[in-house]
């Protein structure tokens, strides 16, 4: 018999060949549609564009204006950016649930494709900032935790806390806190300003500047407690109040422990 | 019948109870047997601290339920510690009220008062020694002496008055002067006004030339706050508007109540916010106070820009930054 | 006799020789002290001052208390190459590089908050009770003196590691400096030597905070304790007790047992909160730099009240001659707690002028016998409480969806309004109190146990109250007003007759009480039942 009539009586020739498909057509997955992302992505964009748009008359023309002009109760969003509704939607914190005081950071409504759709849309209507790519927010690389500590406690603390975890400000606004959201988000509101907060222009903290605060954010978050339970890591309120329930009860019960006749 | 009220009486001290360790035994031997095992936690305690000292390394983590990832490391010699202690004072404690003698002692208070013999003895002796001290005879001894004692306690307050330069008018200057560039704060970068957009803030402090050192001292006065809104947003006098640049005003970033850095600037109501004491300033009305305690607006420096077009100081502050203090406005 | 006592024989007899302490020892360790729990709790104080010797004492082998300027170059990532004063950097060794030092910082901490929270619970125990009147007027005095000092002691102390939010306090402290009148910018450069911050504060305070105070409280804390031991410390009323007699255990062994014991069992809850919970993380507030500052910055609890104050001021300059009169910082930094702090350390001589009651007492009040004091006692302490509250106020804001405006307004409203009604609240709960001790005197204590009676009526069983019980609740004395004369004999008015209207007033509305119940009354009633 032929040789390669032998091998494809082979035991192990069906597992082989399952193996190899698989392989091939992955790969040849990846390729293709690594390829297809350039001309998907332009070809999307104008279909995003669209779909964005209807999005947008559906659930933010009410208040934002049919053409995204603004209206008494929401402002323009002529000229905010894709940045702009990538964070505002994307952090859940638009469509705003209830006319409060400021839009709370809550579950997303759209999906991912949605929230890019509409960033599409608005970044259509004029010229604003951009969605940060992957490339341009790898921190790791390019950002120095010292660094983003200072720029951090320098531009941010006093808003936000010096661990981040958020401030009041003047009639019930509140910075929130920065922990638990997403590096992209963090740039986004840096280079947008939403709401109260104000903007941070790319001159006067350069990118690698706010990618070492990204890194800084990212490694308080990470740090372990390390000298026991952080009490919110808000400072001497939590001490205070730990000291006037736990401390001082602990120490009265011993007390009365100690006053009280053995039976 | 009498009139007179009867109160009620103070039965003395009620019997004394006897605890079970008093009269059991097997109870004392239990009681003892606790204490014991009591101090045996405080030695365990202690070889916890020990074997966590020299042998836990202190990047390790473990969990633990409502604390989360926690260092074992000080955990242990913590733990260890604390228990050490408390266990040492509890055994204490708990023999004290089982075992030893709990029966209530009395003792009697006794009147503080010295009698009156001593008194007056104490009276005698001090007018004799006084009298022989001849003070009231001898008044040049007492003035001289007065004088002597006197000027010398002015010698400490001497000594200490190189404990620091006097202010002079420090206090009313900084290192802004017309024609100093701001520069981003930290980084030392010029800025022009085509880097603000509307609504963004910058931190600067004023550029020192090559080779000065930057003291904290200085930033404690220099910090100076850029924001950009609107020019149309601006509700100034003729003067303070030519003060701003194109829609961007500078501010003292120190605040003019007790001095915290003021940086909190909401964009949307166009206000500052002071974190300390929530003094709260309107920068479309030159840091006009409008909630809080603070009692004067934040200084305005006066900026404009460069041949090169940066962003620079036209004129010193016109006040003193900071605080107020007795001298402020003479 | 053995061995073992032969030698302890010669060893006191050795020293007996040298200092006659065989005569005083023998009565001293015979001493009585009455047992109640809230007789420990200046012991928690005292403790813990041992507690922040030790630990502090440990702190200053690695301390360097130099503002000089140095990169860190320790293990703590996020601050590598960061320049800082030594002194922060020396923190930051501490806590990273020294084993135990960060739980040693952590105890040091605890221990001196823990010491500001004994104080204040003891000073309201001893308050409450009566036990500043004489004559213990002395030890009050000493103990507002330590309350003060211990304020500051901790402020300066917390401020050592020259970190973000303690430089931030120093800032403030300085601004409170500088306001004062004429000399406040003289006063403010020769503490910082300079301009704020200098180079020079920290190793100051540090002189100030390891020499010069825990000096004066070892000398204040030993007389506070000299005094307490021998007036004798004051006792509850009860049976048995009287105002000549103490009865309670001797020190040897049983208070010794007792009182040592506690240290311990302080010290180990102290050790215990420096292990599981994290105070003062230095490493993540960062060092002071005067261009920075953290949202939320407050100072530690024992000074939250003197922020409140501050940041409910109204924003009061007044420009006399062209010289500037801060009110706005004068009135709540240095006025108010003057105040405050004068009229504490005053008050055992403002009672005893009010009651006219000038005689020693060893017997302590049960605070709802004496309705006025524990009135103004909780007046005072709803005072401090909202002014702590609103040095909290932006946290509370952002936790309870509140405003930091609401906060404000509700506190400048509240500290005015709510300390009156504090008063009048306390006293007719005092008032009550001593009405409800009258009725169990007299009909006993209601056992919720019905009866129906042969005629119909239902009645409820009340059993009688013990002896002792009894006793307790009726041994008080009920003070009868003054009543100053303010005419002399031929009805001419007396030079001195509108003071002494003013203190038949007072007297009269400190006199207000439910008479207690007597025997008299008692057997009247047996007659009913």
């Amino acid at each position: 018999m032929k040789r390669l009539s032998r091998l494809r009586r082979h035991r192990a020739a069906g597992p082989v060949l399952l193996i190899f498909a698989l392989f091939t057509i992955g790969t040849t997955f990846q390729v293709a549609s690594a390829v297809n992302a350039e001309t998907t992505l332009v070809a999307d964009r104008s279909a995003a564009i669209e779909e964005g748009k209807q999005l947008f008359l559906k659930g933010c023309s009410s208040c934002h204006g049919l053409n995204a002009e603004g209206a008494e109760i929401a402002p323009s969003l002529i000229g905010v950016g894709a940045a702009s509704v990538d964070f505002q939607v994307g952090t859940g914190r638009m469509p705003m649930a209830d006319m409060s005081q400021q839009a709370m950071r809550k579950e997303p409504v759209y999906t991912p494709e949605q929230v890019y759709a509409l960033a599409m849309y608005v970044a259509s209507l004029a010229p604003g900032p951009e969605i940060p790519t992957d490339e341009k927010l790898n921190y790791e690389r390019d950002g120095s935790v010292a660094e983003g500590g200072e720029l951090f406690r320098t531009n941010c603390a006093m808003c936000h806390n010096f661990a981040g975890q958020g401030g009041a400000l003047t009639k019930g606004k509140y910075a929130p806190t920065v922990m638990g959201v997403e590096p992209k988000h963090i740039y986004e509101a840096m280079i947008t300003g939403p709401q109260s907060m104000p903007v941070f222009s790319d001159k006067t903290i350069t990118p690698e500047e706010k990618l070492s605060m990204i890194k800084w954010i990212k490694s308080v978050e990470a740090e372990p407690q390390l000298g026991g339970a952080a009490l919110g890591r808000v400072g001497p309120v939590t001490e205070g109040l730990l000291v006037w329930t736990l401390g001082i009860g602990l120490l009265i019960g011993c007390a009365v422990w100690l006053a009280t006749k053995a039976r | 019948m009498s009139n007179e009220i009867e109160l009620i009486k103070d039965p003395g001290l009620p019997a004394h109870v006897h605890r079970r360790a008093d009269t059991d035994p097997k109870a004392a031997l239990r009681a003892e047997r606790q204490v014991a095992i009591l101090f045996g936690l405080s030695a365990l305690g202690t070889l916890i601290l020990i074997t966590s000292y020299i042998f836990i390394k202190d990047d390790v983590f473990i969990f633990i339920p409502i604390m989360g990832d926690t260092n074992l490391h000080q955990l242990g010699i913590g733990m260890g510690m604390a228990i050490a202690l408390f266990c040492i004072g509890a055994g204490l404690i708990h023999w004290a009220k089982t075992l030893m003698p709990d029966e209530e002692v009395i003792a009697q208070r006794h009147e503080f008062r010295s009698d009156d013999e001593d008194r007056e003895e104490f009276v005698k002796t001090v007018k004799a020694g006084a009298s022989v001290a001849g003070l009231g005879r001898r008044p040049l001894i007492k003035r001289t002496l007065g004088a002597a004692l006197g000027l010398s306690a002015l010698t400490p307050v001497l000594l200490l008055r190189d404990l620091g330069p006097l202010p002079g008018d420090d206090l009313k200057k900084t290192n802004w002067k017309k024609g100093t560039r701001l520069v981003t704060d930290p980084g030392d970068r010029p800025i022009r006004p085509e880097d603000l957009e509307v609504g963004a803030v910058a931190q600067t402090l004023p550029e020192f030339p090559a080779g000065k050192v930057r003291h904290l001292d200085d930033v404690a006065k220099d910090a100076v706050l850029l924001i950009r809104l609107r020019p149309e947003e601006f509700n100034l006098d003729a003067e303070r508007l030519s003060w701003t640049h194109e829609g961007i005003i500078a501010f003292s970033k120190i605040c003019s109540h007790m001095g915290c850095a003021v940086a909190l600037y909401e964009q949307q109501t166009k206000h500052l916010l002071c974190p300390c004491h929530q003094s709260t300033f309107d920068v479309t009305r030159a840091a006009k106070v409008i909630f809080g305690p603070a009692a004067r607006p934040l200084p305005q420096l006066n900026i404009t820009v460069d041949e090169e077009g940066y962003l620079v100081a036209a004129a010193p502050f016109n006040e003193a930054v900071g605080p107020s203090f007795w001298g402020r406005l003479t | 006799m053995t061995a073992r006592e032969r030698i302890a024989g010669n060893v006191a007899g050795y020293v007996d020789d040298r200092t006659g302490a065989a005569k005083w020892m023998k009565k001293n360790l015979t001493k009585v002290f009455p047992d109640h729990w809230s007789f420990l709790l200046g012991e928690i104080a005292l403790y813990s001052f041992v507690i922040l010797l030790l630990s502090g004492t440990f702190l200053t082998f690695w301390f360097d208390p130099s503002m000089k300027e140095v990169v860190y170059n320790g293990s703590y990532e996020p601050l590598q190459g960061i320049k800082m004063s030594a002194a922060y950097a020396s923190t930051l060794d501490i806590s990273f590089e020294v084993r135990g030092g960060l739980l040693m910082r952590q105890i040091h901490h605890w221990a001196a908050l823990i010491f500001m929270v004994g104080i204040v619970v003891h000073l309201m125990r001893v308050f409450f009770t009566g036990a500043f009147r004489k004559p213990r007027e002395f030890n009050w005095i000493i103990g507002v003196g330590l309350l003060t000092l211990g304020i500051v002691e901790g402020f300066l102390g917390y401020s050592l590691p020259d970190d973000l939010l303690s430089g931030t306090g120093i800032r403030i402290a300085e601004a409170i400096i500088q306001a004062l009148p004429i000399v406040g910018s003289y006063l403010s450069y020769f503490a910082f030597g300079g301009a704020f911050p200098g180079e020079l504060f920290i190793s100051r305070i540090y002189t100030v905070h390891i020499l010069l105070l825990p000096g004066i409280f070892l000398a204040l804390i030993t007389v506070h304790l000299m005094l307490v031991w021998y007036q004798k410390h004051t006792q509850f009323p009860g049976p048995g007790r009287t105002e000549n007699n103490v009865v309670g255990y001797p020190l040897m062994p049983v208070y010794m047992a007792k009182a040592g014991g506690f240290f311990f069992i302080v010290f180990g809850v102290t050790a215990f909160l420096g292990a599981v919970a994290s105070i003062n993380p230095v490493w993540l507030y960062g060092p002071y730099t005067p261009g920075q500052v953290s949202a939320g910055s407050q100072p530690d609890w024992y000074m939250g009240w003197l922020d409140g104050l501050v940041r409910m001021a109204p924003p009061l300059e007044t420009y006399l001659f062209g010289y500037t009169v801060s009110w706005n910082i004068l009135i709540p930094g240095l006025i108010l707690p003057g105040i405050m702090f004068t009229g504490l350390a005053l008050y055992p001589f403002i009672e005893s002028w009010a009651t006219g009651d000038k005689r020693e007492h060893h017997l302590l009040d049960r605070p709802r016998n004496a309705p006025n004091r524990t009135a103004i006692g909780a007046m005072a302490l709803t005072f401090t409480l909202v002014a702590l509250i609103n040095g909290g106020n932006d946290l509370i804001a952002t936790t309870f969806d509140l405003t930091i405006n609401q906060m404000m307004w509700f506190s400048r409203i509240a500290i005015i309004v709510l300390p009156p009604i504090a008063f009048v609240v306390t006293k007719r709960l005092c008032l009550s109190l001593q009405r409800a001790d009258r009725d169990l005197v007299l009909h006993g204590r209601e056992t919720g146990r019905l009866v129906r009676m042969p005629n119909g009526e239902f009645i409820e069983v009340h059993e009688p109250i013990s002896a002792e019980k009894a006793w307790l609740l009726t041994s008080h004395e009920q003070l009868a007003p003054l009543e100053l004369p303010e005419h002399d004999g031929a009805g001419v008015r007396r030079p001195g007759a509108l003071k002494n209207k003013l203190r038949n007033r007072i007297s009269r509305a400190t006199a207000v009480a439910v008479p207690k119940a007597t025997e008299t009354e008692r057997r009247e009633l047996e007659g009913h039942h």
